[in-house]
Protein backbone atom coordinates (compact mmCIF):
# COMPACT_ATOMS: atom_id res chain seq x y z
CA UNK A 1 0.00 0.00 0.00
CA UNK A 2 1.87 3.21 -0.75
CA UNK A 3 -0.70 5.51 1.89
CA UNK A 4 1.45 3.77 4.79
CA UNK A 5 2.88 6.33 6.78
CA UNK A 6 5.76 5.53 9.15
CA UNK A 7 5.98 7.58 11.81
CA UNK A 8 9.64 7.59 12.90
CA UNK A 9 12.68 8.15 9.86
CA UNK A 10 14.57 4.75 10.18
CA UNK A 11 18.17 4.56 9.45
CA UNK A 12 18.19 2.83 5.81
CA UNK A 13 21.64 1.19 4.57
CA UNK A 14 21.11 -0.93 1.10
CA UNK A 15 24.76 -1.03 -0.01
CA UNK A 16 24.64 -4.78 -0.45
CA UNK A 17 28.28 -5.02 0.45
CA UNK A 18 28.74 -4.09 3.27
CA UNK A 19 25.13 -5.64 4.84
CA UNK A 20 26.13 -8.29 7.80
CA UNK A 21 23.73 -11.12 7.04
CA UNK A 22 23.58 -13.47 9.96
CA UNK A 23 22.49 -17.04 10.05
CA UNK A 24 18.86 -16.30 10.32
CA UNK A 25 18.88 -13.83 7.02
CA UNK A 26 20.68 -16.08 5.25
CA UNK A 27 17.69 -18.90 5.75
CA UNK A 28 15.28 -16.16 5.09
CA UNK A 29 16.38 -14.83 1.57
CA UNK A 30 17.56 -18.76 0.98
CA UNK A 31 13.52 -19.55 1.61
CA UNK A 32 12.41 -16.75 -1.31
CA UNK A 33 15.25 -17.56 -3.29
CA UNK A 34 14.40 -21.52 -3.28
CA UNK A 35 10.89 -21.21 -3.48
CA UNK A 36 11.45 -19.23 -6.71
CA UNK A 37 13.79 -21.69 -8.06
CA UNK A 38 11.59 -24.16 -8.03
CA UNK A 39 9.00 -22.65 -9.37
CA UNK A 40 10.60 -21.50 -12.36
CA UNK A 41 11.61 -25.25 -12.65
CA UNK A 42 7.96 -26.42 -12.07
CA UNK A 43 7.51 -27.81 -15.82
CA UNK A 44 10.99 -29.76 -15.51
CA UNK A 45 9.73 -31.74 -12.38
CA UNK A 46 6.46 -32.07 -13.54
CA UNK A 47 7.41 -33.63 -16.70
CA UNK A 48 10.32 -35.96 -14.52
CA UNK A 49 6.73 -37.18 -12.38
CA UNK A 50 4.72 -37.59 -15.44
CA UNK A 51 7.86 -39.63 -17.22
CA UNK A 52 8.49 -41.44 -13.60
CA UNK A 53 4.72 -42.35 -14.15
CA UNK A 54 3.79 -43.35 -17.28
CA UNK A 55 5.06 -46.53 -18.52
CA UNK A 56 7.92 -48.47 -17.39
CA UNK A 57 9.49 -47.86 -20.86
CA UNK A 58 9.13 -43.73 -19.84
CA UNK A 59 10.26 -44.56 -16.43
CA UNK A 60 13.40 -45.90 -17.93
CA UNK A 61 13.84 -42.66 -20.36
CA UNK A 62 13.67 -40.24 -17.22
CA UNK A 63 16.23 -42.92 -15.55
CA UNK A 64 18.59 -42.28 -18.02
CA UNK A 65 18.34 -38.71 -17.84
CA UNK A 66 18.97 -38.26 -14.11
CA UNK A 67 21.28 -40.87 -14.70
CA UNK A 68 23.85 -37.73 -16.48
CA UNK A 69 25.70 -36.52 -13.47
CA UNK A 70 25.24 -32.72 -14.26
CA UNK A 71 21.24 -33.88 -13.91
CA UNK A 72 22.15 -35.40 -10.86
CA UNK A 73 23.81 -32.13 -9.39
CA UNK A 74 20.82 -29.90 -10.50
CA UNK A 75 18.46 -32.77 -9.19
CA UNK A 76 20.40 -32.78 -5.36
CA UNK A 77 20.34 -28.88 -5.61
CA UNK A 78 16.72 -28.10 -6.25
CA UNK A 79 16.76 -31.28 -3.57
CA UNK A 80 18.47 -29.11 -1.06
CA UNK A 81 16.03 -25.77 -2.03
CA UNK A 82 12.88 -27.52 -1.22
CA UNK A 83 14.41 -29.52 2.02
CA UNK A 84 15.72 -26.14 2.82
CA UNK A 85 11.77 -24.38 2.13
CA UNK A 86 10.44 -27.38 4.14
CA UNK A 87 12.67 -26.46 7.12
CA UNK A 88 12.87 -23.08 7.17
CA UNK A 89 9.09 -23.14 6.44
CA UNK A 90 8.39 -25.13 9.54
CA UNK A 91 10.50 -22.56 11.43
CA UNK A 92 8.14 -19.97 10.46
CA UNK A 93 5.14 -21.66 11.25
CA UNK A 94 6.89 -21.95 14.90
CA UNK A 95 7.55 -18.58 14.43
CA UNK A 96 3.81 -18.01 14.28
CA UNK A 97 2.81 -19.66 17.16
CA UNK A 98 5.43 -17.17 19.33
CA UNK A 99 7.74 -20.18 19.74
CA UNK A 100 11.86 -19.18 19.42
CA UNK A 101 10.85 -15.59 18.58
CA UNK A 102 13.92 -14.17 21.28
CA UNK A 103 17.16 -13.33 19.43
CA UNK A 104 19.61 -16.95 20.97
CA UNK A 105 16.98 -19.25 19.88
CA UNK A 106 15.91 -18.01 16.60
CA UNK A 107 19.41 -18.30 15.63
CA UNK A 108 19.75 -21.70 17.43
CA UNK A 109 16.75 -22.76 15.08
CA UNK A 110 18.44 -21.12 11.86
CA UNK A 111 21.21 -23.60 12.37
CA UNK A 112 18.88 -26.53 13.19
CA UNK A 113 17.02 -25.60 10.08
CA UNK A 114 20.67 -25.96 8.34
CA UNK A 115 21.92 -28.86 9.22
CA UNK A 116 18.51 -30.92 9.18
CA UNK A 117 17.98 -29.64 5.84
CA UNK A 118 21.43 -30.74 5.03
CA UNK A 119 20.32 -34.47 6.16
CA UNK A 120 17.84 -34.74 4.79
CA UNK A 121 19.43 -33.91 1.21
CA UNK A 122 21.55 -36.06 1.39
CA UNK A 123 19.53 -39.29 2.90
CA UNK A 124 16.85 -38.61 0.48
CA UNK A 125 19.50 -38.06 -3.03
CA UNK A 126 20.98 -41.39 -1.37
CA UNK A 127 18.09 -42.60 -1.57
CA UNK A 128 16.49 -41.80 -4.98
CA UNK A 129 19.74 -40.38 -7.20
CA UNK A 130 21.88 -43.59 -6.37
CA UNK B 1 2.43 1.41 14.71
CA UNK B 2 1.82 2.58 10.99
CA UNK B 3 -1.58 4.48 9.98
CA UNK B 4 -3.14 2.47 7.45
CA UNK B 5 -5.70 4.13 5.10
CA UNK B 6 -8.69 2.28 4.33
CA UNK B 7 -9.38 1.61 0.76
CA UNK B 8 -10.71 -1.34 -0.16
CA UNK B 9 -11.63 -5.35 1.57
CA UNK B 10 -8.78 -6.61 1.05
CA UNK B 11 -5.95 -6.71 3.67
CA UNK B 12 -4.13 -10.28 3.15
CA UNK B 13 -5.37 -11.98 6.15
CA UNK B 14 -6.90 -14.70 3.29
CA UNK B 15 -3.64 -14.90 1.89
CA UNK B 16 -1.56 -15.37 5.08
CA UNK B 17 -3.86 -17.88 6.20
CA UNK B 18 -3.77 -19.77 3.16
CA UNK B 19 -0.20 -19.72 3.00
CA UNK B 20 0.40 -20.91 6.19
CA UNK B 21 -2.71 -23.98 6.10
CA UNK B 22 -1.43 -24.93 1.91
CA UNK B 23 2.25 -25.10 4.25
CA UNK B 24 0.82 -27.56 6.53
CA UNK B 25 -0.70 -30.14 3.96
CA UNK B 26 2.74 -29.75 2.13
CA UNK B 27 4.50 -30.42 5.37
CA UNK B 28 2.43 -33.52 6.11
CA UNK B 29 2.57 -35.01 2.94
CA UNK B 30 6.19 -34.15 2.64
CA UNK B 31 6.94 -36.55 5.68
CA UNK B 32 4.19 -39.08 4.01
CA UNK B 33 6.74 -39.28 0.88
CA UNK B 34 9.65 -39.70 3.22
CA UNK B 35 8.23 -42.55 4.83
CA UNK B 36 7.11 -43.83 1.70
CA UNK B 37 10.48 -43.76 -0.06
CA UNK B 38 12.05 -45.39 3.29
CA UNK B 39 9.89 -48.42 2.82
CA UNK B 40 9.98 -48.37 -1.11
CA UNK B 41 11.73 -52.03 -2.14
CA UNK B 42 14.43 -51.98 -5.27
CA UNK B 43 11.22 -52.77 -7.86
CA UNK B 44 12.42 -50.01 -9.84
CA UNK B 45 9.19 -48.65 -11.79
CA UNK B 46 6.78 -51.23 -10.16
CA UNK B 47 8.07 -50.47 -6.15
CA UNK B 48 8.01 -46.55 -7.73
CA UNK B 49 4.54 -46.61 -8.89
CA UNK B 50 2.57 -48.50 -6.01
CA UNK B 51 3.36 -45.90 -3.98
CA UNK B 52 1.14 -43.14 -6.20
CA UNK B 53 -1.15 -45.77 -7.38
CA UNK B 54 -3.26 -46.10 -4.46
CA UNK B 55 -6.64 -44.30 -3.69
CA UNK B 56 -5.07 -42.44 -0.30
CA UNK B 57 -1.94 -41.43 -1.93
CA UNK B 58 -3.61 -40.30 -5.04
CA UNK B 59 -5.71 -38.65 -2.71
CA UNK B 60 -2.78 -36.83 -1.10
CA UNK B 61 -0.86 -36.03 -3.80
CA UNK B 62 -3.92 -34.16 -5.70
CA UNK B 63 -4.38 -32.41 -2.41
CA UNK B 64 -0.34 -31.63 -2.38
CA UNK B 65 -0.07 -30.69 -5.95
CA UNK B 66 -3.33 -27.79 -5.78
CA UNK B 67 -1.62 -26.83 -1.97
CA UNK B 68 1.45 -26.25 -4.12
CA UNK B 69 -0.05 -24.31 -6.63
CA UNK B 70 -2.16 -21.86 -4.30
CA UNK B 71 0.93 -21.59 -2.07
CA UNK B 72 3.16 -20.62 -5.60
CA UNK B 73 0.97 -18.23 -6.52
CA UNK B 74 0.95 -16.21 -3.08
CA UNK B 75 4.57 -16.59 -2.90
CA UNK B 76 5.53 -15.62 -6.34
CA UNK B 77 2.92 -12.77 -6.10
CA UNK B 78 4.51 -11.24 -3.16
CA UNK B 79 7.71 -11.45 -4.94
CA UNK B 80 6.31 -9.44 -7.88
CA UNK B 81 5.25 -7.18 -5.52
CA UNK B 82 8.46 -6.56 -4.11
CA UNK B 83 10.54 -6.36 -7.02
CA UNK B 84 8.44 -5.47 -10.14
CA UNK B 85 7.53 -2.05 -9.39
CA UNK B 86 5.84 -0.65 -12.84
CA UNK B 87 2.17 -1.47 -12.66
CA UNK B 88 2.25 -3.06 -16.33
CA UNK B 89 4.71 -5.26 -15.79
CA UNK B 90 3.83 -6.50 -12.78
CA UNK B 91 0.50 -7.51 -14.22
CA UNK B 92 1.80 -9.07 -16.88
CA UNK B 93 4.10 -10.77 -14.46
CA UNK B 94 1.03 -11.79 -12.30
CA UNK B 95 -1.32 -13.10 -15.11
CA UNK B 96 1.87 -15.32 -16.91
CA UNK B 97 2.31 -16.68 -12.98
CA UNK B 98 -1.53 -17.47 -12.53
CA UNK B 99 -2.14 -18.41 -16.22
CA UNK B 100 1.27 -21.28 -15.93
CA UNK B 101 -0.52 -22.40 -12.29
CA UNK B 102 -3.83 -23.05 -13.40
CA UNK B 103 -2.41 -24.81 -16.46
CA UNK B 104 0.12 -27.29 -13.77
CA UNK B 105 -3.19 -28.04 -12.03
CA UNK B 106 -4.55 -29.94 -14.85
CA UNK B 107 -1.33 -31.34 -16.43
CA UNK B 108 -1.26 -32.82 -11.97
CA UNK B 109 -4.48 -33.83 -12.60
CA UNK B 110 -3.56 -35.57 -15.81
CA UNK B 111 -0.36 -37.58 -14.27
CA UNK B 112 -2.42 -38.82 -11.62
CA UNK B 113 -5.67 -39.81 -13.00
CA UNK B 114 -4.05 -41.89 -15.67
CA UNK B 115 -2.79 -43.92 -12.67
Amino acid sequence: MAEIAIKKKRPKNLDIPTIRMPLPSVLSILHRISGAVLFLLLPCLLWLFQQSLASPEAYAAAKAVTSNVLVKIVLLGLLWLYMHHFCAGIRYLLLDLHKGVDLQPARFSSKVVFAVSIALTLIVGAKVLL
Amino acid sequence: MINRIVVGAGYGLKDWIVQRATALIMAVYTLILLVALGAMGPGGYEAWRAIFANGFMQFMTFLFFVSLFWHVWIGVRDIWMDYAKPDGLRLVLMIATAAALVGYAGWAAKILWRL
